[in-house]
C-alpha cells in the first residue's frame, strides 16, 4: 500500500532555533498514529507543516503523491502558491488545542460555511451533513447556539464536527484535551475513539493523554530533540524500547500523572 | 427672542443642505478609502503596501485645511487637473483625508483578530478572500464601529472647513449673517453651534449602538 502522507528529511528551524532535524515519516491510509515527547521536542510543528501553517525550511512533503510545498512549473520547482497548497491541503483536516471556533457563527454556521464555501454543497445538502455530523458527536440539541454559549468538552466536539464534515482523508490532533477542565476530558476522547474505530480516514494525534494514545494507536512515535527517536507499536515502544530518554520521559510522566 | 432665534435658524439651513450632503457623500468616500487602504496595507505586494503607507502618513501628517487649499488652488494649476465643483473638492479632501484615519482602524481591528481564527480557517482550505470575507472581517468590523462611529462626527465638523473654498455651508450663512447683523454675532455663532449639533444627533446615537455591539463582542 502507498503510502497517504510522506515526510523526506524535513527540516524546521524558527531562526537560530532548529526545531525538527530530519524528520522522515510515512502515514498509511487509514492509520492511527500517536506522537509523545517531551515539551518543545516539535509534536506540534510537525503536524503544522502538514497543515500548511508553516513551511518546512527543508525536505519534502508528499500527499497523495503530490508535493505540499513545491509546485513544478516549466519542469522546474518552485515554492506553492495559494493555488497549489489549496488542491493539496483538502484532504488534511485540524483539530486545535483551543478549537478556533468562530465565534460570529451559530454552532450549525462553522460546519456548513466551509461546506457551502469551499466544498460548493448546496445551503440544504450542507445543513443535513452538518446536522449529521453534529449528531455524531452529541450536540444534536444545540444547532442554534453560539460558541460562547458552549462549555469547553462542547466547543472541542463542535471543532472536530467542523473538521470532519469536510471528509479529509488524514486528520491531525493537536492536543484536543489539554485546555479542557478535566471532567470534560473523557467526552472528548470518547468522540476520538469512536472515529479511531469506526472512520478509515488517517489520525494523527500529539497527546500528554498517555494511556488514552497507547490504547487506540496502530503506531507511537516517540520525538525527541527534533527526531523520531523511536516509532512502532505501543507494545514495542513502551515495554521493549531501552532509549533511556524514552525511559526517563515516562517515568517522569507516570509520576506526575499519578 | 425665541423669533429671533428661528430667523437665524431659518437663515442658517440654507447651508444645511450643502452642508449634510458634503458630510455625506464624504463620509462614504471615507469608509471606501479606509477599506482600500486598511486592507492594502495588509497586503503581500510590496508596493502596494510602500504606496499606501505613503498615502496614509502624508494625509495624516499634514492638515486638513492645507490639503483642502492644495486641492483646490494647487492640484489645477500643476497637473491641470479640474476637480469639477469646489463641492467636489471638498468631498475629495475630507474623504482622502479621514480615510488615511480610518484605515488604521480598519488594519488594527483586522490584525487584532485572533492567529486561531486564520489558522482554523486555513484548515478548512478556505481561500484568502474567503478568509477575508467570512471570518475575520465579520469579527473585525464589530471593532471598528464604535470608532466608525466616532470619526463619522469628526467629519461632519470637518466639513465646516468647505466654507474657506467659497461652499455656502451652514457656517458659511452664519458668518454672513453676523456680518450684516454685527450687534448679534454672540448669538448667530452659538445657533450655528446648535446646528452642528442637531445633524450630529443621530451620529451620537449611531455610535453610542456601535459601541454596544462591538461591547457584545465576540468572545470564543
Ligand atoms: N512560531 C514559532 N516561532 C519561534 N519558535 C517556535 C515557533 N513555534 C514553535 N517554536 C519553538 O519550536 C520548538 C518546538 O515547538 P513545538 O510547539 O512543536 O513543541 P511541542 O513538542 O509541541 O511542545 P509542547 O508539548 O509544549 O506542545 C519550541 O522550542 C518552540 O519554542
Ligand atoms: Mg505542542
Amino acid at each position: 500500500m502507498e503510502p497517504i502522507v510522506k515526510y523526506d528529511d524535513v527540516h524546521k528551524s524558527f531562526g537560530d532555533t532548529h526545531v525538527l532535524k530530519g524528520i522522515n515519516l510515512d502515514i498509511y491510509p487509514s492509520e492511527k498514529i500517536a506522537i509523545i515527547g517531551p515539551s518543545g521536542s516539535g509534536k506540534t510543528t510537525i503536524i503544522r507543516l502538514l497543515m500548511t501553517l508553516e513551511e518546512p525550511t527543508d525536505g519534502d512533503i508528499i500527499v497523495a503523491g503530490e508535493n505540499l510545498w513545491k509546485m513544478e512549473v516549466g519542469g522546474k520547482k518552485k515554492r506553492a502558491n495559494e493555488k497549489h497548497l489549496r488542491s493539496v491541503r483538502k484532504d488534511i483536516g485540524m483539530v486545535f488545542q483551543h478549537f478556533n471556533l468562530f465565534p460570529h457563527k451559530t454552532i450549525l454556521d462553522n460546519c456548513v460555511m466551509p461546506l457551502v464555501k469551499v466544498k460548493k454543497y448546496k445551503k440544504k445538502e450542507a445543513e443535513e451533513e452538518a446536522r449529521r455530523m453534529l449528531d455524531r458527536v452529541g450536540l444534536g440539541d444545540k444547532y442554534d447556539a453560539y460558541p460562547a454559549n458552549l462549555s469547553g468538552g462542547q466547543k472541542q466536539r463542535v471543532a472536530m464536527a467542523r473538521a470532519l464534515v469536510m471528509k479529509p482523508k488524514i486528520m491531525l490532533f493537536d492536543e484536543v484535551t489539554s485546555a479542557l477542565d478535566p471532567e470534560l476530558v473523557g467526552e472528548v476522547l470518547e468522540v476520538i475513539r469512536d472515529l479511531a474505530e469506526h472512520d478509515e480516514m488517517a489520525m494523527v494525534l500529539v497527546t500528554h493523554e498517555m494511556d488514552f494514545a497507547l490504547e487506540i494507536a496502530d503506531r507511537v512515535l516517540f520525538l525527541d530533540d527534533g527526531v523520531i527517536a523511536e516509532s512502532g507499536t505501543a507494545e514495542e515502544v513502551i515495554n521493549q524500547s531501552e532509549n533511556p530518554r524514552l525511559q526517563d520521559f515516562l517515568k517522569r510522566f507516570r509520576n506526575s500523572s499519578s | 427672542m425665541f423669533e429671533n432665534w428661528v430667523n437665524i435658524l431659518t437663515y442658517l439651513s440654507q447651508g444645511a443642505w450643502t452642508t449634510i450632503s458634503i458630510f455625506l457623500v464624504a463620509a462614504l468616500f471615507s469608509f471606501i478609502m479606509a477599506f482600500i487602504a486598511g486592507l492594502s496595507r495588509l497586503s503581500t505586494n510590496l508596493l502596494l503596501r510602500g504606496f499606501t503607507a505613503f498615502y496614509v502618513e502624508i494625509f495624516r501628517g499634514t492638515s486638513l485645511i492645507v490639503q483642502l487649499f492644495w486641492l483646490y488652488y494647487a492640484v489645477p494649476m500643476l497637473f491641470n487637473i479640474d476637480l469639477g465643483s469646489n463641492w467636489w473638492v471638498g468631498v475629495i479632501a475630507i474623504g482622502l483625508n479621514y480615510g488615511a484615519y480610518m484605515s488604521e482602524v480598519v488594519r488594527s481591528s483586522i490584525l487584532s483578530i485572533n492567529k486561531g481564527q486564520t489558522e482554523a480557517s486555513i484548515a478548512l482550505n478556505l481561500s484568502r478572500f474567503q478568509r477575508m470575507r467570512q471570518v475575520i472581517l465579520p469579527q473585525a468590523l464589530r471593532l471598528m464601529l464604535p470608532e466608525f462611529g466616532n470619526y463619522s462626527i469628526q467629519i461632519l465638523k470637518g466639513t465646516a472647513l468647505v466654507s474657506l473654498i467659497g461652499l455656502s455651508d451652514i457656517l458659511y450663512y452664519g458668518d454672513i449673517y453676523r456680518s450684516s447683523n454685527l450687534s448679534e454675532g454672540p448669538i448667530a455663532y452659538f445657533m450655528v453651534l446648535i446646528m452642528y449639533f442637531i445633524i450630529a444627533l443621530p451620529l451620537i446615537w449611531l455610535s453610542k449602538k456601535g459601541e454596544k455591539i462591538a461591547r457584545k463582542g465576540v468572545a470564543s
